[in-house]
């Protein structure tokens, strides 16, 4: 930028541009981003959503800050709610009280603070289905669905590390779990426990050190992942539905300046609205119910965050003993007996570390079965990729299976029925659902697109019966418009590609091992219709298509 | 930029993309026509829009007034119900608040700002002249280094490297700042407060329990004598923290070498989970079962504890006890084995 510019500034507007411009080059980012199309979705509001909620979390978080004290002293409570007045508890505790009933609006600041933290990850949790079902994850934005991923892990850790901050009795309780689960890893586990908590659990430090991860490096790292995200989204430009008018090479939508900067502007106040709105009316996390951490009692029907219920039932679900088998394994080794807790190793591990491997390498499984290295700006829809709807499927499946384990014992209490027949059933679907998940919902991908396929062939139900004067009903078909058909022919036809020799001739068994998955995945699909299908229809039925879209006096049957 | 696109094949070579050169598929019709809204064609509808997006930014105003209202002319609340119904409206307000500036953007954008859609081309992420540039640049800054050429600095510095951050691990060796070597550290888990004559106390008052007051059916919640004086009273309540419970003798299994543990069918077992730690609070006594609210491990008391359904792989570990001159129940020495969730190096 030249200092000594022609241009003089004749609006205030301009005045101030100018000042910007000739320090930090504002112009270009105008140019830039002033007139930049996105496409517009409502399904393309999850991210949104998440991102807004992380500012209502910052916000928030900086609000209770300013009277949190993160200690693990002990003090004699004398704040205003009289039930616990006199009892002794740890100046988180007490500070947390306070907030809650001595600071004036602090405990409608809790509560936005806990529910946007329920939302942020309920909202990016949802913004990654999205993408998934969609295929928005595909060259060339693998790496930004991975960024994607790793701020999931990161929004679970900010809402556990900030869950046990308070030191109630049913966060303790949760600290204790985490501790009983560090402990049963191998070799380090016993001392990576011990240094958390600073000897033996709970001792007087785990507030104070999960206060400085939730404040400080967590969101940290989370804002810096954001920055990436977005910048990546900026690269590679938002992707789109597929749809007339809309190709591979181009973005259809509203400019930044002023549609969809005021619309996007416009949802973040939306969403602290409902986020207001939700705190105001509904309690949660009442910590004044449970008292102050202490390791002896615990209330029934305890329940972490939605987020990591899905860790706590995968430790329900898993058996402790089978018949007098323990799981709980005694290994023998030169130097002595060690244990190896594989009834707690393997839920808390296994469930999650198979979910998340599959989640992050997922777009080059997929590229790989499919032998697709070409850059993906159309989305799909759902039911034109079924087996990735099947997986998916499969996935949410085995999550909600565990998340529900969480709940076994409100479920039994709720529908009178036996704890541990929910447990064996849970079992069961654990391990049969996502199967029967991967089936059912491939089916009904395979047959929505039967159904476009009949809807393009025949036309639209239009919902009139007429009768022929000899007698015989039918309803009366129409056919598409031409932005209708397109949006129902214009998909991806994948077809098994059979293992394939290499250069030397030789199939390797990798090379044949992706042919089967591509067998299995694409045997069965429907292929788009083609005009040369249309045209051999019509001309079977005697008609043109011109004819069928010009007059209501033909009508295509069945 | 135009209002419509005709999706036009153009491949820049450099990139393959989806979609194109597919033969037999339908021609893409392009963008719809244009529809115009209400507001567009008609003034009224155009006047009334605008009064609307007026008015729900005026309800945005009131609702901080609101606000305001709720946090002065309620005051400090005396009681819960009170801060139930100030946090309900601080609520409200700044809903009404946020909502009227949300909404009323929304539709303002949505019925008077401009929606036609505008299709703009996308650009290769880098050229291939790009990349092929930056391949080059990179190879010459390697090349200029020369640690191709010279191993030793290459290796010497591998290895620089990889020590370096080393010492930052080992500075969270004093996260532990009890000054006990590491199997100090892990025998600390051997052992709890209950000793010889330790008495059984209530929790959490304190009082001694006395064998004739523990009837068939009853379970206490026990804590050893002196707790509240000791040093880490939540570190060793943690681990202390003890259910006691009696039971009709003759239905009891007991195995060789605890035969004198129990007084009279009074039994003592650790209230911690052999699961991951959680106390073990609920007792069933129609089926002498012993239940862990956090994930159901259900332990039989008539069998020693032992785990008949959940995730526990071990039973609850008993405390030896019998009964002092005075007729109070004490502790005959510490837990046989440690107790909680295993570990490692528990064996």
């Amino acid at each position: 930028m030249s200092t000594t510019t022609e241009y003089t500034p004749k609006t205030s507007t301009g005045r101030i541009a100018n000042f910007v411009d000739q320090r930090v080059g504002g112009s270009i980012i105008v140019k830039e981003f002033g007139r930049k199309i996105f496409p517009d979705h409502w399904s393309f509001m999850f991210g949104e959503v998440a991102l807004y909620t992380f500012v209502l979390l910052l916000i928030s978080g900086t609000f209770l800050t300013f009277f949190f004290d993160p200690s693990m002293a002990h003090v004699i409570y004398n704040g205003s709610y009289n039930p616990l007045k006199g009892i002794g508890m740890s100046a988180a505790y007490s500070s947390s009280l306070d907030i809650s009933f001595d600071v004036r609006g602090g405990l409608f600041m809790r509560q936005v603070h806990h529910w946007s933290a329920i939302l942020f990850v309920a909202a990016v949790s949802v913004h990654m289905l999205r993408v998934f079902f969609t295929g928005a994850f595909r060259k060339p934005r693998e790496l930004n669905w991975v960024v994607g991923g790793v701020l999931l892990i990161l929004a679970m850790a900010a809402g556990f590390t900030g869950y046990s901050l308070p030191d109630d009795l049913l966060s303790g309780n949760g600290l204790r779990i985490i501790d009983g689960v560090m402990k049963s890893i191998p070799l380090v586990g016993t001392y990576l426990s011990l240094f958390l908590f600073g000897g033996e659990f709970p001792g007087t430090v785990i507030i104070p050190r999960l206060y400085s991860l939730h404040i400080m490096i967590v969101p940290a790292i989370i804002l810096l992942m954001v920055a990436l995200h977005l910048f990546m989204v900026v690269v590679h430009k938002h992707t789109q539905y597929p749809g007339p008018g809309r190709t591979n090479d181009n973005v259809v939508g509203f400019p930044v300046g002023p549609v969809y900067a005021a619309k996007a502007g416009g949802f973040f106040f939306i969403v602290f609205g409902i986020v207001a709105a939700i705190s105001g009316l509904l309690t949660i996390n009442p910590i004044w119910n449970y008292g102050p951490y202490d390791p002896s009692p615990v209330s029934a029907g305890t329940q972490p965050d939605w987020y990591i219920g899905f860790v706590d039932g995968a430790l329900r679900l898993m058996p402790g003993m089978l018949g007098n088998f323990s799981f709980e394994w005694l290994v023998p080794l030169p130097w002595g007996t060690n244990t190896l807790t594989l009834n707690v190793l393997l839920p808390a591990l296994v469930p999650a570390g198979i979910m998340f491997t599959i989640m992050f390498t997922w777009p080059w499984i997929e590229s790989w079965i499919t032998k697709d290295k070409r850059e993906h700006h159309l989305l799909d829809r759902p039911r034109n990729a079924p087996f990735r709807t099947g997986m998916g499927v499969a996935g949410v499946v085995s999550y909600c299976v565990m998340w529900a384990a969480a709940s076994s014992d409100l479920i039994a209490t709720h529908f009178h029925v036996s704890l541990n027949d929910v447990t064996y059933w849970l079992r069961v679907l654990f391990v049969l659902g996502p199967i029967l998940g991967f089936i059912v919902a491939r089916r009904i991908a395979l047959s929505l697109q039967r159904k476009d396929r009949e809807i393009v062939l025949h036309g639209r139900e239009t919902g009139i019966i007429e009768m022929t004067p000899e007698g015989t009903f039918s309803e009366r078909h129409e056919a598409l418009d031409a932005y209708k058909l397109h949006t129902l022919v214009n998909y991806e036809d994948r077809k098994v590609i059979p293992a394939q020799p290499n250069a030397a001739g030789h199939v390797s068994r990798s090379e044949k091992r992706r042919g089967a998955l591509s067998k299995f995945f694409f045997e069965d699909r429907v292929a788009p219709v083609t005009p040369s299908e249309l045209a051999a229809l019509h001309a079977e039925h005697g008609h043109g298509p011109a004819e069928i879209e010009g007059s209501s006096t033909e009508s295509i049957e069945k | 930029m135009g209002d419509h696109s005709h999706g036009s094949p153009d491949d820049s070579g450099t990139v393959a993309k989806a979609g194109t050169g597919t033969l037999e598929k339908f021609q893409d019709p392009g963008l719809p026509p244009h529809r115009k809204r209400l507001a567009d064609t008609d003034p009224h509808a155009e006047k009334r829009a605008e009064r609307q997006v007026a008015l729900l930014f005026i309800i945005s105003i009131i609702g901080t007034l609101s606000f305001f209202i709720a946090y002065f002319v309620l005051g400090r609340p005396e009681n819960i119900s009170e801060i139930r119904v100030q946090n309900a409206m601080l609520g409200l307000g700044t809903t009404f608040a946020m909502l009227g500036i949300g909404i009323g953007i929304v539709h303002w954008a949505k019925t008077l700002m401009p929606d036609h859609e505008i299709s703009e081309m996308r650009h290769e992420i880098t050229t291939e002249a790009d990349r092929k540039d930056a391949e080059e640049i990179i190879n010459q800054v390697i090349e200029e280094t020369g640690i191709k050429r010279r191993p030793l600095i290459r290796n010497t510095l591998i290895g620089a490297i990889a020590l370096a951050p080393i010492p930052a691990i080992f500075m969270f060796r004093d996260l532990d700042r009890s000054g006990k070597n590491a199997g100090e550290m892990i025998e600390q888990f051997r052992h709890t407060m209950w000793d010889k004559d330790v008495r059984l106390t209530r929790d959490p008052s304190g009082t001694p329990i006395k064998a004739a007051d523990v009837q068939i059916g009853s379970a206490f919640h026990v804590i050893p004598e002196g707790l509240d004086e000791a040093e880490d009273m939540l570190n060793e309540k943690a681990k202390a923290v003890v259910l006691l419970m009696r039971l009709d003798p003759s239905k009891m299994q007991v195995s060789a070498g605890r035969e004198d543990w129990h007084v009279d069918g009074i039994v003592a077992y650790s209230k911690i989970c052999t699961h991951v730690g959680c106390p073990v609070a609920l007792y069933e006594q129609q089926t002498h079962h012993l239940l862990c609210p956090c994930h159901q491990s259900t332990f039989d008391l008539t069998q020693e504890c032992k785990v008949i359904f959940g995730p526990a792989g071990r039973p609850l570990p008993q405390l030896p006890i019998t009964v002092d001159s005075n007729g109070f129940l004490v502790a005959q020495s510490d837990f046989q084995e440690p107790v909680g969730p295993s570990y490692w190096e528990r064996g």
